[in-house]
């Protein structure tokens, strides 16, 4: 199984890192959607898991775990897509996912199973490393990556902290904010990658807020090791519900310009 | 953080990394100020001159009569607001002081804590915003328009199923975007560490004074202490002056809505399951997968699925007792409360009284009992006026 590491050492330019929401806008449209992103360039999928309360997003990706949800979403069927998507290719698999539903499933047998669908690491949107020894140990004890977040607002020493507990990337959130588009990139971002970059070797993936190839390649170049996109491509998604091929093209054309802003 | 914010198992901070830094310089804020001298001061003033502290504690000799106990009303419903939520919004808006903090948000859901921020808001000159769920802006218009006219914007929020749980969700989502400026003005003693621990604090005023007034006035210590639990504020508010007293009785009333079989309720302690919501370990109503139930209340302010963990804590152990009370009982509840003291309580500590009516058999006549009439009821009397016609 591909790894982290084996994408950021094969490559000379950002890791393009489109995100999902499983099973939006169904089961079917979106494996077909995810498999598209695939072919269309995408080094490594980050993908969420539909939460009836997700505090840290937008309206975006709320309509998406709605839409998911709604569609018949649960963790056994969540699981099922990402095998499928394993099967499809080798590529690197992020989940997002809030805590209680791990909890509940319940943790130790999720990390298993997790990893044996093929997933890489878990990043759990409401833990940070104060609580994660409920469960890094299950995500090691079954092999996975760890991957936390770091915001503009983190101290220096926290950072330190926050990364030496890191074996995947950095999820490096670029505004204070939750998960949305912008039309502009945070003006700190480029600081934020070098205070991260001051402290750790571990790549660097940025996300929240990058909608356009313009902004991947501005934190491609700032240094980032990887770019994460998501309510931009989702929004593609809620605009053409009624045509879900268009959906496809859209997205499949979106992470095409992405990937070749990345190369230039 | 310096703090584990554990109450037993139960708590903790369960955050996005971005509040992190902003829940810590809370933290940092609450210790440095709680037991500072010019701020005991300051607090004790607002206190008795802007919300009307100590309240009093009303021996309700005909309801005592009708029920065959002797009853004491915690009087909460006459402060300032007409709720127990001012106690909290003191103590908070005034620690945003402390803190230069210059704007403040709210969650909401009867608007009674909305409601006691947009007037804090607007005695501190400071910009307020009010989430509240679509539902209950509907719901509890008279508030909406209370708040308005304080100078606070109420932003309704769609999401989900349009009541507190969202308006939450909806408030964190816009402090992680605005943790500079901004002070979180948390209505319950829930949410992340260190909210449980600030909350209870601001509200142990309601125990002090109740355990004081209750000695003075009987000479003894009351057998029973009875509060309704929505996030478990005024509840853990009046209890942490008795939970040491072992021979005390507490009891917490949940709303059963249209019946816990039904499974339209909001009875978290009763019918829930240990999970993880709003940054907190506690109890939760929830489907077998994790995702949080939609819970059904007459009164919004109960219409909340999870709940305080120290609430949690004393549940497991034993210390207090939690129960369940359905809509119908509820409005018999306030009714009796309005005939027999002309005292209209809020639909949700009518919960409260619906228990000891329920229990009514099961009194010795010289048994003491504390209630905390946690607000007032004037917001209730169109939705009362709604049920009863139907
Ligand atoms: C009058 C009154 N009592 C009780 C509550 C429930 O909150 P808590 O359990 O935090 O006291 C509310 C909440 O809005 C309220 O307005």
């Amino acid at each position: 199984m591909k790894t982290y590491a084996d994408v950021f050492s094969g490559l000379k330019r950002a890791a393009l890192i489109p995100f999902f929401v499983i099973g939006d806008p169904g089961y079917d449209a979106g494996l077909a959607i995810v498999k598209d992103a695939i072919d269309a360039g995408a080094d490594i999928l980050e993908l969420g898991i539909s939460f009836s309360d997700p505090i840290a997003d937008g309206p975006t990706i709320q309509k998406a775990d709605i839409r998911a949800a709604k569609a018949g979403m649960n963790m056994q069927k969540a699981l099922r897509f990402i095998r499928e998507i394993k099967d499809y290719r080798d590529i690197p698999i992020g989940l997002l996912i809030y805590y209680n539903l791990i909890y509940q499933y319940p943790a130790e047998k999720f990390f298993a199973d997790a990893a044996k669908a093929g997933v890489n690491s878990v990043l759990i949107a409401d833990m940070t490393i104060n609580d994660a020894d409920e469960v890094t140990h299950m995500a090691k004890q079954a092999g996975l990556d760890t991957v936390f977040m770091v915001t503009p607002n983190t101290s220096d020493s926290r950072i330190k902290e926050i990364t030496e507990r890191i074996t995947g990337f950095v999820y490096t959130v670029s505004v204070l904010g939750v998960t949305g588009s912008r039309d502009r990139l945070s003006s700190t971002v480029g600081d934020l990658i070098a205070r991260i970059k001051a402290v750790t070797n571990i790549p660097v993936c940025v996300g929240f807020g990058i909608s356009s190839p313009d902004h991947a390649k501005t934190v491609a170049q700032a240094g980032a090791d990887g770019v994460i996109i998501g309510s931009k491509i989702v929004s593609m998604i809620e605009k053409n519900l009624d045509n879900p091929q268009k959906a496809r093209e859209d997205i499949s054309g979106f992470i095409k310009q992405l990937r070749k802003a990345l190369e230039e | 953080m310096k703090y584990p914010g554990r109450y037993g198992p139960y708590g903790g901070f369960y955050v996005p990394e971005v509040l992190i830094p902003v829940l810590e310089e809370l933290e940092e804020a609450f210790y440095n100020f709680y037991q500072d001298k010019r701020f005991i001061k300051d607090l004790q003033l607002l206190n008795r001159d802007y919300a009307g502290r100590p309240t009093p504690l009303y021996h309700a000799s005909r309801l005592s009569e009708h029920l065959g106990c002797q009853l004491l009303l915690k009087r909460e419903d006459l402060l300032h607001g007409g709720a127990h939520k001012v106690n909290n919004c003191l103590g908070q808006a005034l620690l945003a002081k402390y803190m230069k903090k210059t704007k403040l948000i709210a969650e909401t859901g009867a608007g009674q804590h909305g409601l006691a921020t947009a007037m804090i808001g607007a005695l501190f000159g400071m910009e307020t915003k009010i989430f509240m769920g679509a539902v209950d802006v509907e719901r509890q218009s008279v508030n909406v328009h209370k708040m308005k006219l304080c100078g606070a914007q109420v932003i309704p929020v769609e999401g989900g199923t349009g009541t507190l749980k969202d308006a939450i969700n909806e408030a964190l989502r816009y402090w992680t975007a605005n943790v500079s400026d901004t002070f979180y003005l948390f209505g319950t003693a829930a949410g992340p560490h260190p909210y449980p621990t600030i909350v209870r604090h601001f509200q142990s005023v309601i125990g002090t004074e109740a355990r004081q007034q209750c000695l003075e006035q009987t000479d003894r210590l009351p057998d029973k202490v009875i509060a309704c639990i929505g996030g478990g504020s005024n509840a853990i508010g009046i209890f942490s002056g008795f939970v040491d007293d072992r021979q005390v009785e507490l009891i917490g009333v949940e709303a059963g809505g249209e019946g816990l079989t039904a499974g339209k309720h909001a009875a978290t302690l009763v019918a829930g399951r240990v999970g993880i919501l709003h940054g907190v370990k506690s109890y939760l109503l929830q489907n077998s997968e994790g995702q949080i139930a939609e819970t059904e209340s007459i009164s919004a302010g109960l219409d909340y699925p999870g709940v305080g963990p120290e609430h949690c804590q004393l549940k497991d152990s034993g210390r207090a007792k939690y129960v369940a009370l359905e809509d119908e009982k509820v409005l018999d509840a306030f009714e009796l409360l309005c005939r027999c003291e002309g005292i209209l309580p809020a639909l949700e500590s009518s919960h409260a009284l619906a228990w000891l009516m329920q229990q009514k058999e099961k009194f010795q006549k010289d048994q003491l009992i504390i209630l905390n009439l946690s607000g007032r009821g004037d917001k209730d009397v169109g939705i009362v006026e709604k049920y009863r016609k139907l």
